[in-house]
């Protein structure tokens, strides 16, 4: 592990107690996943709905308390459930935001948009006159190409694209470092899909943020990462450059969700055979022995019901957990 | 590296290598304000008002109200005669009947004003203990609603917002209470605090509204706060359910400020259309209890005692039955549409 990365999660659990009848057992939502992120990196993570994204972002920005694990930002250590570190996170929220998946749900609808994008200002007292606040905002609306004259609306009067922009700008507002992209464009049309996740990529690219960006489709991910993250049942799968996991994934479900991407000229369409995915992700109470992806894998054996596969390295940083060699 | 990937990133895409630069021109400055024409910017309270003026039943029911209300504020100042008021000789008088002095009187070429309702067995003008009945029946169902709503919403946002073991115990609470029988603890608590408070609160303004009616408003205190609380606490825990209300924690928002900018702002038009159709259930307790002799203290008129005194002499004299039943009828036929208009005018998702 070194410091030059801005953001380093190792160990990270997050078990919700859910009611099964009169027991109260943990839901394993994330389950010992560990990775980093260097400053100004896309980090892309990917898996089926269920699998706990949504959960490991939403963790890692502490807005569930973690069960277990350790997460450094920024050389800080945050958390780290061994050494008993349990930062407040109030001067962080200024460097660690979040884009929120549903662009309905996640802007108040009794807000106007001046002061959802204000709000975050006024929390952390980033202006010293009404003036400089309206003059953030009209800024801020701009850079997300938003016309700014819409300020005193609400966000119902907006189309989802629009609305997305909203939260962006609200999650620009402080200025951070870092951003948890959930899903962002999965709400939203293929033609403003496009058009957002470029915007993405241009705040990138002028104000050096670094991303977790969420999906559960390779296609968005792979367009916008440098590096992607498969996920499945709350264990981490694989972790490799992007191009080196399009051109080279090793795991089997990796290579059943990019056998799962349409592929748009089908004279480039992959020669290999199609994989197809059978069957539902398990419910992560009905957790499978072993290797998490047995139930659905083509090359299980015995040991793969017995052992959980290590988390290796199969060179250059490629990393896999699986026994199939 | 990326590079390989953006030629085709999404399939829907037009492949934009086919075109050169002079396949395109520039959009005007006209065609790219009208990318951003919207629609008249509304906020959610005028699109709400927008909706319930469409609404033909309940702006027939705010016409009524309005106009009931203004007969009772001003009934009281027209007409000479007061609720308690015998007048010599008129008892058991039709509608617009004069007794015998009065049409002396009139033959005298002295005004007289008419009795509209006619006047009861002791003499008393109708009109006028209706129009008091119906003064009392609303301001019971009124004061009672806002007791309710401020119990029910304290209990009930404290509940949801903290959730957990509190909320489980809390809700117990709710459902013990819930499955108490109200009517007969009504009656219960009029016939004990009858007893107890009577002595105590003699002379005093409490006195007049007497003890049924104390005992009406405990009882709506101690047991109709329920079914509100458990709609707070509901809409409560959907509303934290919001991912905007997550927003607002990931931005660093205190809590004071979620719970007054973003959760109870959108708890608002529930609250409202509850407290309007809880009015209504009220009045109706009211003029319930009032008809078994449990309401009001005579000589004060209710809704609900007009009609239980009107059954004597029903055969004789139906209008004097017909009148507040018909007031009752109207009062929480209106407030029991106009609380379905704001609903659906307000929280379309509320409505069953
Ligand atoms: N607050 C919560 N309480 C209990 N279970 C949860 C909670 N949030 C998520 N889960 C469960 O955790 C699992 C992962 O969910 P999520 O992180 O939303 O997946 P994804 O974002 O990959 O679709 C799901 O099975 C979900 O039901
Ligand atoms: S460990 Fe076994 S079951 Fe799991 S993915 Fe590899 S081969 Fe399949
Ligand atoms: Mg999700």
């Amino acid at each position: 592990m070194s410091s030059e990365n801005i953001l380093e999660v190792s160990h990270l659990k997050q078990y919700f107690p859910v009611k099964n009848g009169f027991k109260t057992v943990p839901l394993k939502a994330v389950d010992d996943i560990s990775f980093s992120i260097k400053p100004g990196e896309t980090l892309g993570l990917v898996g089926e709905s269920g699998c706990g994204k949504t959960t490991v972002g939403r963790t890692l920005l502490r807005l569930y308390q973690p069960t277990a694990g350790r997460i450094v930002f920024d050389g800080d250590v945050l958390f780290d459930s061994e050494q008993k570190i349990d930062k407040k996170m109030q001067p962080y929220r200024k460097q660690m935001q979040m884009v929120f998946q549903d662009p309905y749900s996640s802007l108040n609808p009794r807000m106007t948009v001046e002061d959802i994008i204000g709000e975050p200002l006024d929390v952390h007292k980033l202006y010293s006159s009404k003036g400089e606040r309206h003059d953030k905002i009209m800024e801020l609306m701009e850079t997300v190409g938003l016309n700014a004259e819409h300020a005193t609306r609400y966000a119902h009067e907006f189309s989802g694209g629009q609305r997305q922009r909203i939260g962006i700008a609200r999650a620009l507002a402080v200025d951070p470092k870092f951003i948890v992209c959930d899903e962002p464009v999965s709400a939203l049309d293929v033609s403003i899909q496009a058009q957002v996740v470029n915007m993405f990529e241009d705040l990138q690219k002028e104000r050096g943020l670094s991303y977790l960006f969420i999906a559960h489709d390779l296609l968005v991910v792979q367009h916008i990462s440098d590096r992607i993250a498969v996920m499945y049942l709350g264990h981490m799968m694989e972790i490799a450059d992007a191009v080196e996991l399009m051109d080279n994934p090793i795991h089997p479900y990796t290579q059943s969700l990019l056998s799962a991407v349409p592929i748009p000229d089908p004279n480039t369409a992959r020669k290999s055979q199609r994989i197809i995915l059978e069957g539902d992700v398990p419910s992560p109470l009905k957790m499978p022995s072993g290797c998490p992806f047995r139930t659905r894998c083509r090359y299980a054996t015995e040991q793969c019901a017995c052992e959980m596969p290590p988390f290796t390295d199969r060179g250059n940083g490629h990393m896999v957990a699986c026994w199939n060699k | 590296m990326k590079d390989n990937f953006k030629k085709a990133p999404f399939s829907a895409q037009i492949d934009l290598s086919k075109f050169s630069m002079q396949d395109f021109e520039k959009a005007t400055d006209e065609e790219k304000k009208q990318q951003d024409v919207m629609g008249e910017s509304t906020t959610f309270f005028k699109d709400g008002m927008r909706r319930l003026r469409k609404n033909p039943l309940a702006m027939l029911s705010i016409v009524i109200l309005v106009l009931l209300i203004l007969v009772i504020l001003i009934a009281p100042h027209v007409i000479p005669y007061g609720y308690a008021d015998i007048v010599k000789g008129s008892a058991n008088l039709h509608p617009m009947e004069y007794s015998m002095q009065e049409q002396q009187a009139i033959a005298k070429g002295e005004s007289v004003f008419p009795h509209l309702f006619g006047t009861d067995s002791l003499g008393r003008d109708y009109f006028i203990r209706v129009v008091y009945g119906a003064r009392v029946s609303l301001s019971v169902g009124i004061f009672a609603s806002i007791l309710v709503l401020i119990i029910g919403m304290v209990y009930g946002s404290i509940s949801g917002y903290l959730g957990g073991r509190v909320d489980l115990v809390m809700m117990r609470i709710v459902d013990i209470i819930y499955s108490l029988p109200d009517m007969l603890l009504i009656i219960l608590l009029a016939v004990v605090l009858n007893e107890t408070l009577s002595p105590l609160i003699k002379g005093t303004v409490l006195a007049k509204l007497g003890t049924n009616m104390i005992a009406l408003f405990i009882v709506f205190g101690i047991l109709y706060w329920v079914g509100m609380a458990r709609l707070i606490r509901g809409q409560i825990l959907t509303i934290k359910q919001n991912e905007y209300v997550l927003a607002a924690k990931c931005i660093g928002t205190s809590t004071s400020r979620t719970i007054i900018k973003h959760i109870l702002p959108n708890c608002l038009s529930v609250i409202i259309i509850t407290t309007a159709l809880q009015i209504p259930s009220a009045i109706f307790t009211e003029s319930y209890l009032s008809f078994v002799g449990l309401g009001v203290s005579a000589p004060m008129p209710s809704l609900g005692s007009l009609a239980n005194e009107a059954r004597a002499g029903m055969m004789t004299y139906p209008e004097r039955l017909l009148f507040p039943a018909f007031a009752i009828c109207l009062i929480v036929l209106a407030l029991n549409l106009l609380g379905d208009g704001l609903r659906d005018a307000f929280d379309p998702k509320l409505s069953r």
